[in-house]
């Protein structure tokens, strides 16, 4: 509990420094770091297939897709002239309700709040005798719910071609414009 | 030290909070791309905060079955979270591919300078 509560407390004071931060190679380092942070708060929060992804995919996969973003583009931030005061009322507003509306939630961690009542209840007891998987997040993703993770797999194709289209359209001119000049 | 317990965990749900507002902040006034993705994914993140947070059972364990334990958290937002996941480096990927394009066909990135050069022309 007492960690959790230190990782929370590190993890806004990353999130300030990204939003205080100019350099963009600093916002995506500073963002790793707010990827493992956000790990280590997933594995005190017993999460830990769901850690490893946001360690492995936050941390990792997302980190190398914006340094190579960085290699082609500029790589410092101007200074704004648009106002902000509108977008932090906004922020600060919804924040409010959202906390307010967290009030009525059930005390962190107790075994008798309605998320547990569910069907949860019913993968952990029989996941052994469905599925003979131990771990029931990979029962439950790759079993029980696997038409999830059928549509997650189409969405990540979707992305794929669509980045594979944009980029390639981006090299085929690129080379045209060699032949130009 | 009940008080304390609420207290600490009516704080996860502040953080929370603090850090998707803090997301949404960023993708509304930074006019940076880049940035805006970044302020998308700190967004994207804290709702996975939002969904494992009241999965958690004080006491429980990873649910991994094992003889040795009796209370395992609850495994059902960690499947969502992991699909959120996944599909939010997609969207990442999809964005920073579409600002690629978006810097060969302006030679900037800052939303700002993109509309005056729309203007222009």
């Amino acid at each position: 509990m007492l960690i959790n509560t230190v990782l929370m407390t590190l993890l806004a004071v990353v999130t300030i420094a990204i939003v205080r931060q100019r350099s963009l190679f600093g916002v995506v380092i500073l963002a790793s770091v707010y990827s493992f942070l956000m790990a280590s708060v997933l594995v005190v929060l017993d999460a830990v297939d769901v850690a490893m992804t946001e360690a492995s995919v936050g941390a990792g996969i997302s980190t190398v897709l914006l340094l190579a973003t960085l290699h082609l583009i500029k790589t410092t931030e101007i200074r704004s002239v648009r106002p902000h005061l509108m977008p932090l009322v906004i922020s600060v507003g919804t924040g409010a309700i959202l906390v307010w509306g967290t009030l009525v939630l059930p005390p962190f961690g107790t075994p008798d709040a309605v998320i547990h009542q569910h069907v949860a209840a019913r993968y952990v007891a029989d996941t052994i005798k469905d599925t003979g998987v131990p771990n029931v997040v990979t029962s439950v993703l790759a079993d029980y719910r696997s038409y999830d993770t059928l549509g997650e797999t189409t969405v990540i194709f979707t992305a794929g071609i669509g980045v594979m289209l944009l980029l390639h359209r981006a090299r085929r001119r690129g080379r045209s414009n060699d032949g130009e000049t | 030290m009940e008080t304390l317990a609420t207290a600490l965990g009516h704080y996860n749900y502040v953080i929370t909070i603090f850090l998707m507002m803090i997301g949404l902040y960023i993708v509304v006034v930074r006019g940076n791309m880049v940035k805006k993705l970044v302020g998308l994914s700190i967004f994207q993140t804290s709702v996975y905060l939002l969904y494992i947070a009241p999965g958690k059972i004080i006491g429980g364990t990873a649910p991994i079955i094992d003889p040795a334990f009796k209370v395992y958290s609850n495994p059902l937002p960690h499947v969502l979270i992991l699909t959120a996941i996944v599909v939010g480096v997609a969207t990442l990927a999809l964005g920073l591919a579409l600002v690629v394009r978006i810097n060969e066909a302006y030679g900037t990135i800052e939303e700002d300078e993109i509309f005056e050069r729309d203007r222009e022309t």
